[in-house]
């Protein structure tokens, strides 16, 4: 079990910025999670004990790393914690073994370094420089460096940020192997929904230097009763609103968008009644699109509203569509090309009631 | 005066051959002068990467509020006009100073007007050639791979020795170069430190203003020529280095 209770302050010039932290890690995979510059690095920094936190302590098991009231600070060289950075941070002038075998010495250094090439499956690779390799060999390489130091603690920063689909789910299988053999507290860092899902037990949402939900991917990530955990789980449309209508009896109630007429059929949230100010939060891949007035639909918000443009990204289309308020609408390719959508183009949006988060403001 | 390529004598025997030659043409090349100098820049160079080394990664690495103050003084050779500096150096080296008498005592002559004297002033005025090009090689290296190679129980000597010396080759060789080819040029540290002693202290930059004082301008010109070869070369290892043109290092 990794222990964490920090605070740190930076009073640069160009960044004041202060983490303040309290969570516990059992071994598994924990997924940090937050916006750049929210102290995710400087969090893990804190761990490896590259920074010094102002006050509080770190432990894993009955190991202090750090304890301010005990003046106790062990040096990163001691810790034997895995870190694997978000830039890699391989060595350019070493070779993939002797990168791999850097934190290795004697006799162990070949066969561990033999062992872990093998079972990462680089072993071709063992003569080549970083520059040399691809991103996601570049990645085993560095995810290998840190493993094979048998850490007790393992740091990985965006790990697989910069890596296609596939790689990434090879990527993610192997630590998920390992995790199960090694069950050691691992800290993953991402700001990507899908690695939330795939990897984490648990997830800790940072913001602004400050921890402020944690819990199962599925409790945190899928309803957000903060605004900004909604942002970062991607809720591409956030709107203010003010409720209209309380529907009890149908457990739901009517939201009324600031600014427009346009009124939403959400969940009942314990709000008060009247004029209470709130946030609707829909994900663009939650929200339908029809050319023609859709009929016979079990979705209770059908509104009309026209495209204002369309984007391709990554092998999806990102329409904005104006009904009244502008929406981000994510779409595949073929839906585009079925429908003949294009600026301009009259469209009705269907929204589920269950799709409408509502957040109290 | 004819000392074109192609009339020099290619019997191999080297730069006695080619030194008799220049005599024979009436042009004295001061040979002596000359590897007194390859000597003194030697030896320089070679101390001020052993001082430098330490110096630099403490400039580079240092958190010390008053750094700065170090910075100021090492660099202070830049600005201060040579016969400055070789003054005080006289004076700290003279019979009169606790180290003049030290040495003094131990070895029963005085420091000043001697090559160790020679030695010592070309290190203080040498200094920052050394030491601002290594601080900026070791600058260079990106401190996450410091960093990893902290968290992979290096040493901060390891760290050093394995990752940051290999990764900043460019700024070594450019101290290692620029301190030889400073030393060899310098003129007025040497005259105050080190006289005109032929053999001991007469370096080629005395001797070429020797030479122009007895009006001897062609000699002047063939000394003032190998010094300017042998600068431009010293030039072009620098600047190629750090241009990547050659890369052996990684």
């Amino acid at each position: 079990m990794l222990e964490i209770r920090i605070s740190k302050r930076f009073a640069n010039v160009e960044r004041k910025f202060s983490l303040k932290a309290e969570c516990a890690c059992a071994p598994g995979i924990t997924i940090l999670f937050g916006a750049s510059g929210a102290g995710k690095t400087t969090l893990l920094d804190c761990i490896a004990g590259l920074t010094t936190p102002d006050a509080g302590r770190i432990a894993v098991g009955n190991r202090v790393f750090f304890d301010c009231e005990q003046g106790l600070n062990l040096a990163v060289q001691r810790r034997g914690v895995g870190y694997v950075f978000q830039d890699l941070a391989l060595f350019p002038h070493l070779s993939a073994e002797e990168n791999i075998g850097y934190g290795l010495s004697g006799k162990e250094r070949t066969t561990r370094t033999d062992e872990i090439l093998e079972s990462f499956r680089i072993a071709h690779l063992r003569k080549r420089k970083p520059r040399e390799i691809s991103g996601g060999e570049r990645q085993r390489v560095a995810l290998a460096r840190a493993l094979v130091i048998d850490p007790c603690v393992l740091l990985l920063d965006e790990p697989l940020a910069a890596l296609d689909a596939v790689t990434k789910s090879k990527m993610i299988d192997d630590l998920q192997a390992w995790n199960r053999a090694h069950r050691i507290p691992i800290i993953y860092v991402t700001h990507s929904r899908e690695e939330v899902f795939a990897l984490g037990e648990r997830v800790v949402v940072l913001e602004k230097g400050k921890i402020v939900a944690q819990g199962t991917p599925h409790d945190v990530m899928t309803a957000p009763r903060q605004e900004s955990v909604a942002q970062l789980v991607g809720f591409e449309n956030v709107f203010d609103g003010a409720v209209v209508a309380v529907l009890e009896y149908r457990g739901t109630m009517r939201c009324r968008i600031a600014g427009s007429k346009v009124e939403l059929e959400t969940p009942l949230v314990r709000v008060k009644s009247g004029v209470s100010p709130v946030r609707v939060g829909i994900r663009a891949g939650d929200i339908l699109l029809a050319t023609v007035h859709p009929q016979g639909l079990s979705a209770r918000n059908v509104l009309p509203g026209r495209v204002l443009s369309l984007e391709e990204r990554d092998m999806i289309v990102i329409a904005r569509v104006d009904c009244g308020v502008e929406m981000t609408v994510h779409l595949t390719l073929a839906a585009r090309d079925v429908l003949e959508l294009q600026p301009g183009r009259e469209v009705w949006l269907v929204v589920k009631t269950h799709s409408c988060h509502v957040m109290a403001k | 005066m004819n000392i074109a390529a192609g009339s020099w004598p290619r019997t191999g025997r080297g730069l006695s051959i080619l030194a008799a030659h220049i005599e024979v043409t009436r042009i004295r090349m001061d040979w002596q002068a000359f590897w007194l100098t390859i000597r003194l820049a030697v030896v320089v160079a070679a101390i001020l990467t052993v001082v430098g080394l330490p110096i630099a990664y403490w400039m580079t690495y240092s958190r010390w509020r008053w750094k700065f103050l170090v910075e100021a003084v090492v660099a202070l050779p830049i600005v201060l006009p040579p016969t400055v500096l070789g003054f005080y150096v006289l004076v700290a080296l003279g019979s009169r100073s606790p180290v003049g008498r030290w040495w003094q005592a131990l070895t029963g002559h005085t420091l000043a007007f001697t090559f160790t004297g020679l030695v010592i002033g070309s290190i203080v005025y040498s200094l920052p050639f050394a030491v601002q090009p290594f601080a900026a090689g070791f600058a260079s290296v990106d401190s996450r791979l410091l960093a990893a190679s902290a968290t992979l129980g290096a040493s901060r000597l390891r760290t050093f020795l394995r990752v940051v010396l290999p990764l900043s080759v460019p700024g070594l060789v450019t101290g290692v170069v620029l301190s030889f080819a400073h030393t060899m040029g310098e003129f007025g540290v040497v005259l105050m430190v080190g006289g005109n002693i032929p053999g001991v202290t007469r370096t080629v930059s005395i001797d070429i203003y020797d030479r122009v004082q007895a009006l001897d301008y062609a000699s002047a010109n063939q000394t003032a020529l190998v010094l300017l070869g042998i600068s431009f070369v010293a030039m072009c290892v620098v600047y190629g280095v750090n241009r990547r043109v050659w890369v052996w290092w990684k």
